[in-house]
């Protein structure tokens, strides 16, 4: 056993101070130096407000904007820290829904999502709970549905609405990989600009 | 539909394309070929000492791994203990439970990276950084350095040694993982992963509310969870979160990533033993059993939740618990990977999959996790079929099994029955326990069958060190802790250990040419007895549990019932 101990604890000691540390460090201070704005989780300012982040969702619940998927998101009740309430698009704690398929909450959640919409059928993302709680993107689909909501709560023609959303969609990276969908903050910041 | 099957098929033309060329670097550098780092490895060697010169029998490659991997168990559990009172914690978390910080040190010294623990409201930077992180590259090192040892075990014309696992374990981890996570990690970063020592941001909404927005060294982390098929996040919902996994670019990455080293490891195994068809016919084995698990966790998710008909637009698939920018092709064919390759990071929510694709899932794990399997294990847990798939056609002709020339007798034979226990014992067993006890019931999110698939998954996935769950299972209690904790342990040193055995007693054996009534092992027929072997045994261990899981949830939602 001794003849084992000693490399044992030698080498654990050297590559937690090459992996553990030295490699984590490394990164940092490469990626810190290279592209600091990706680095530090892409915030997103207007007039020199941090308004979030360009890759994490945030609650939408104006009828002046669109709105994003629903979020299983908790976070600490403020009456009392001990017991948890929903806390959609919590960026400090993600999970999903964890729902089973044959959840009857899970289908009693879709069918008043549903209902809230006008009736189905309605794209599926925008009725089921993102897997972080806190997805940046719906589909083009649901933002289409939208358009006249928030452009009755603007004032604005519906066309031009729409003509935005089509503007914002983001497609497939090199035309092959991922979905199309529109990153709902985005297209609210651009919403907030038209009326300039 | 079209552009589903043109992302498949590139990924699987740039999975060959790198697993061939990486498994004939790993070749050479188990061999010793590989030398740019060489005076960092002589440094770390001759730090470690004379013991780490000699060649080893299986005995004292054993009792190597096992040293290492238990004084890397003691530093872990004690960082998670007291993070509190260590440095880069500034989110100011507490110390973990005793029984999290057993759970959270065993996944991640067993390479299994199960999450009891919630990632951003539990480990601080340094508890991520220098516990969690080194774990991710020397446990993966260490089931490495295992194949690298089986393989010459195999090899080895007549000999008694297998290697040294510190000069194994030094190379693994100097010459391949390290760079591959460096270079991956940066290219993470850039895709904006966040890579910063602040914990946390802060932004006023568009709305006017306050948001949190938890951050960390995570790009480095993400680099070597994915390579060393680890799979423990940086945050609780792991690779579905957009700060671990942003864009479809960094998820094909990363799915890539996953099998990579796993893949390339059949090709590794094929050169070291001198017959390369040796390891096509393994990789074929592999890749057959993975594209039919694949197809139906896709055609499942695809088809949807029949619940939802009507309500949802026709074709959408089940987006519950996926997110939009990986949309059902990329999130079912990371399930596959991570499920297969014993890596366990996800990016959609396991638990709200559809009953058929939770079972493809589960299977994956169940079969012992050779489907690629982890890094260096998957390959000798898939050997472990082979040598009982020798053994059965030997059976059927009445001949002395051989392999690679060896004879194939009663103590390797008993050896590799012997792991077929594992599974059965940590996926069955102690679930049963569990809800004996009543613990699996408080546990469970779901009623109904759907409640027993969260136990089983979790319990299957610790045992095959996995470390993906279904997530509504509330695991952080002391029993789970605890019984899941052993049940890693059992998953991997119950695996490692019989096959170094068989790997010395192999060494030890004359190999002979073969002659005509040798049974060759690199042809279809082979690869099809393999694909039997695994697939009745797998079958006969886990169906009748599966009945009573996902196959009765299947059922009933077809009948239109809720739980």
């Amino acid at each position: 056993m001794n003849t084992a101990l000693r490399p044992a604890l030698v080498l654990l000691g050297l590559f937690t101070a090459l992996t553990g540390i030295a490699y984590p460090l490394a990164v940092t201070g490469i990626a810190q130096l290279s592209f600091p704005t990706a680095a530090n989780g892409s915030p997103v300012t207007v007039g020199g407000r941090v308004v979030g982040s360009a890759l994490i969702g945030q609650s939408f619940t104006s009828e002046r904007y669109f709105h994003g998927r629903p979020s299983a998101t908790t976070g600490a009740d403020p009456a009392d820290p001990a017991k948890s309430v929903e806390d959609p698009y919590n960026a400090a704690s993600s999970t999903g829904s964890n729902f089973g398929p044959s959840s009857a909450v899970l289908a009693e959640a879709v069918k008043v999502r549903v209902a809230a919409l006008g009736g189905g059928p309605v794209p599926a993302d925008l009725v089921t709970a993102s897997a972080s709680g806190l997805d940046p993107d719906i589909s083009p689909a649901a933002a289409a549905l939208q358009v006249a909501r928030v452009a009755k709560a603007r004032g604005l023609p519906e066309d031009e609405v729409r003509a935005l959303v089509n503007r914002s969609i983001l497609g497939r990276s090199f035309g092959v990989l991922g979905e199309p969908r529109v990153n709902v903050l985005a297209l609210n910041l651009a919403l907030d600009d038209l009326k300039r | 539909m079209d552009a589903d099957l043109l992302q498949f098929v590139l990924f699987a033309g740039l999975l060959v394309a790198l697993a061939v060329p990486l498994g004939a670097y790993m070749a050479a550098t188990f061999a010793g070929d590989v030398r740019f780092l060489a005076p960092v490895e002589r440094a770390l060697l001759s730090a470690a000492g004379p013991a780490a010169e000699k060649p080893q029998r299986w005995t004292g490659y054993a009792l190597a791994l096992l040293a290492f991997n238990a004084a890397g168990f003691a530093l872990l559990y004690l960082i998670l203990l007291f993070q509190d009172r260590l440095p880069l914690n500034p989110q100011g978390f507490p110390g973990l439970s005793p029984h999290l910080a057993f759970n959270t040190a065993m996944s991640f010294v067993t390479n299994t990276n199960w999450q009891s623990y919630g990632g951003e409201t539990t480990l601080s930077n340094f508890s991520q950084m220098v516990g969690l992180t080194t774990q991710n590259f020397v446990s993966a090192a260490s089931g490495m350095a295992v194949a690298a040892a089986v393989a010459r075990g195999f090899a080895t014309r007549q000999g008694k040694t297998l290697g040294n696992f510190w000069v194994d374990l030094t190379r693994a981890t100097l010459y391949i993982l390290l760079p591959a996570a460096l270079g991956l990690a940066l290219v993470f970063a850039y895709c904006g992963l966040p890579q910063t020592l602040a914990g946390a941001f802060d932004a006023t909404t568009l709305e006017g509310a306050r948001q949190t927005l938890a951050l960390g060294p995570v790009a480095s982390q993400i680099a070597i969870k994915q390579l060393g098929t680890n799979g423990g996040g940086f945050f609780n919902v792991n690779s579905a979160h957009p700060f671990e996994n942003p864009t479809a670019i960094t998820n094909l990455l990363s799915t890539l990533a996953i099998l990579a080293l796993p893949a390339g490891f059949c090709f590794t195994y094929g050169r070291m033993v001198g017959d390369r068809r040796q390891g096509r016919a393994l990789f074929a084995a592999m890749a057959l059993l993975f594209l039919a698990g694949f197809a139906a966790l896709y055609a499942s998710e695809q088809a949807g939740n029949p619940l939802q008909a009507g309500l949802v637009d026709a074709g959408a698939g089940n987006m519950e618990g996926k997110e939009v920018r990986f949309g059902i092709l990329g999130s079912t064919l990371w399930a596959a990977a991570t499920t297969a390759a014993s890596n366990g990071s996800v990016n959609a929510m396991h638990d709200s999959f559809t009953p058929l694709g939770g079972l493809v899932a589960m299977l994956n794990i169940q079969l012992g996790e050779v489907v690629f399997g982890g890094v260096g294990v998957g390959l000798t847990g898939m050997l472990l079929f082979v040598i009982l798939a020798v053994f059965l056609a030997g059976l059927m002709v009445g001949r002395t099994p051989e392999y690679l020339g060896k004879k194939i007798e009663a103590r390797e034979v008993k050896l590799a029955a012997l792991t077929l226990l594992v599974m059965p014992l940590g996926a069955l067993i102690l679930p049963a326990l569990a809800i004996a006890a009543g613990t699996a019931q408080s546990s469970v999110q779901d009623a109904g069958p759907h409640g027993l698939s969260e136990l089983l998954y979790a319990y299957s996935s610790a045992t095959g060190n996995n470390g993906s769950a279904f997530a509504g299972f509330s695991a952080n209690t002391v029993w789970h802790n605890t019984f899941l904790g052993l049940a890693m342990m059992l998953g991997r040193f119950g695996y490692i250990i019989p096959i170094l055995a068989i790997a010395g007693s192999l060494a030890a054996k004359k190999a002979a040419p073969p002659t005509a009534g040798t049974f060759p092992t690199h042809g279809a027929l082979f690869v099809a007895l393999l694909l039997a072997t695994i697939l009745i045994v797998g079958a006969l261990t886990f169906l009748p549990v599966l009945a009573l899981g996902p196959l009765a949830e299947h059922v009933s939602l077809l009948a239109g019932r809720t739980f």
